[in-house]
């Protein structure tokens, strides 16, 4: 229970998608104007990365690694298909970006109104095939595991862009120099988040 | 390039459009994402890689380079096959077009750069959500002739490439005294007391980087202020 709890803590804080890898800025920075679009998109990328981690792992972890074809049969067992890791990972994602997208259109269109274009950029945003890339490095060695750090990772991404889009509807009332307005301003405010998540660095449970 | 390869693509842009190859417009193609339209600073496309990899110069520079591949060829393939993608599923054809050449190029670097390829770890495969290369497809190459792609995707990936040369410059240089990994700040100005600012090679200061990049580049050119 502890190493999960731990990996949860440290996927959100210390090794925080936005403020330590910068994944999923370009979406991070274009839905933020709004604390109302901010969440809906934080919740969008949640989802899809607790789906799509585990998925992804399973398919990692059976079907491409030297060896992970032997349940097929003992003659599979030699086959290296970790080439074709790229183009099955965002096959996954971008079938799941659609469930996500069908299922916001059924239950809430409003969000989906207010989210329009920015769902299919779910599919390109790099936070999720991020995630699924991370698996080889980071020692995740079972699916529990591996959704464990994809929710958190998710969690974290969600903070992230909760926070900003908070800052973004404050500082409108702000006097900023005109050349440093909207983006410019973004990204200091970002590098001092950033600077401020790094004391997270080495905390432990 | 075989030559029937060859005929066939001439063939393609004589017969689309009828203009000099290097006409004032297609010149602007290649010339307008380094300032006014660059990719990072003004549409804000493709940042996430753009941080990432930029503490040393040499990453940016091979990242830069595979940018320009994938990018070019991506919008050839894609300006060629346009009128046969169906509109529905093409973002899923254009992730397959992007990661079988981005999986060419993580290919290749393991093979002949493998440091390199160790450093830059997992941001070569994210060239394939980078949204500069997804955004330029969707917005110029599904619409326009194959030479006009391929010098929208060579001047996008030029845009792209200099902002992170320029960060990785200034975190590298002032960061660890280095340029390239040979060292450039004379010994005795270290000896003076002059110390490397540790700071630039963390994380947040690529942010705080590109901020003052788009704080340099909208005070010199006042037409890309935002209306808050």
């Amino acid at each position: 229970m502890e190493q999960y709890l731990n990996l949860f803590i440290k996927s959100i804080f210390i090794e925080n998608m936005v403020f330590a890898y910068f994944l999923g800025m370009c979406s991070y920075l274009a839905i933020s104007k709004t604390l109302k679009n901010g969440v809906g998109m934080g919740l969008a990328v949640i989802f899809v990365l607790t789906v799509t981690v585990p998925i992804n792992y399973l398919i990692w972890e059976y079907l491409l690694v030297p060896g992970g074809l032997e349940w097929i049969g003992p003659e599979y067992a030699e086959l290296d298909l970790r080439f074709l890791s790229l183009i099955m990972f965002i096959a996954v994602i971008a079938s799941m970006v659609q469930l996500v997208e069908m299922i916001i259109e059924k239950f809430s269109p409003a969000l989906y109104g207010s989210l329009g274009i920015f769902l299919p950029l779910i599919a390109v945003n790099c936070a999720i095939l991020g995630g699924s890339l991370f698996l080889k490095i980071k020692d995740i060695t079972n699916v529990s595991e591996a959704t464990v750090y994809g929710f958190g990772s998710g969690v974290g991404w969600f903070l992230a862009i909760v926070a900003i889009a908070a800052i973004r509807e404050k500082i409108a009332y702000s006097n900023i120099p005109a050349p440093l307005r909207g983006l410019g301003i973004t990204f200091i405010i970002t590098g001092l988040m950033a600077i401020g998540f790094m004391s997270f660095m080495g905390i432990k449970l | 390039m075989s030559e029937k390869n060859k005929n066939k693509s001439s063939f393609f842009f004589i017969s689309k459009n009828s203009e000099p190859i290097f006409s004032k417009k297609n010149r602007q193609l290649l010339t307008d994402p380094l300032d006014d339209n660059n990719p990072i600073t003004v549409q804000v496309l493709g940042i996430c890689s753009a941080l990432a990899i930029t503490v040393q110069l040499k990453p940016a520079i091979v990242m830069t380079m595979s940018v320009i591949f994938v990018m070019a060829s991506s919008n050839v393939i894609i300006s060629l096959l346009r009128n046969l993608i169906p509109n529905r599923i093409r973002i899923i054809v254009f992730l397959v077009v992007i990661s079988s050449l981005v999986a060419l190029v993580d290919e290749v670097l393991r093979a002949y750069a493998y440091d390199v390829s160790k450093e830059l770890s997992i941001f070569i495969g994210l060239i394939v959500t980078n949204c500069i290369v997804m955004g330029r497809l969707e917005a110029f190459a599904l619409g326009n002739g194959v030479w006009k792609s391929f010098l929208d995707g060579i001047g996008n990936a030029f845009g792209y490439g200099f902002i992170l040369i320029l960060v990785a410059f200034f975190r590298e240089l002032l960061g660890s005294g280095k340029l390239m990994g040979v060292q450039v700040i004379p010994d005795f100005i270290y000896e003076m007391g002059y110390e490397d600012n540790g700071l630039m090679l963390l994380s947040p200061m690529a942010l705080i980087t590109v901020g003052l990049i788009i704080w340099v580049q909208r005070s010199r050119n006042t037409k890309l202020i935002e209306e808050n």
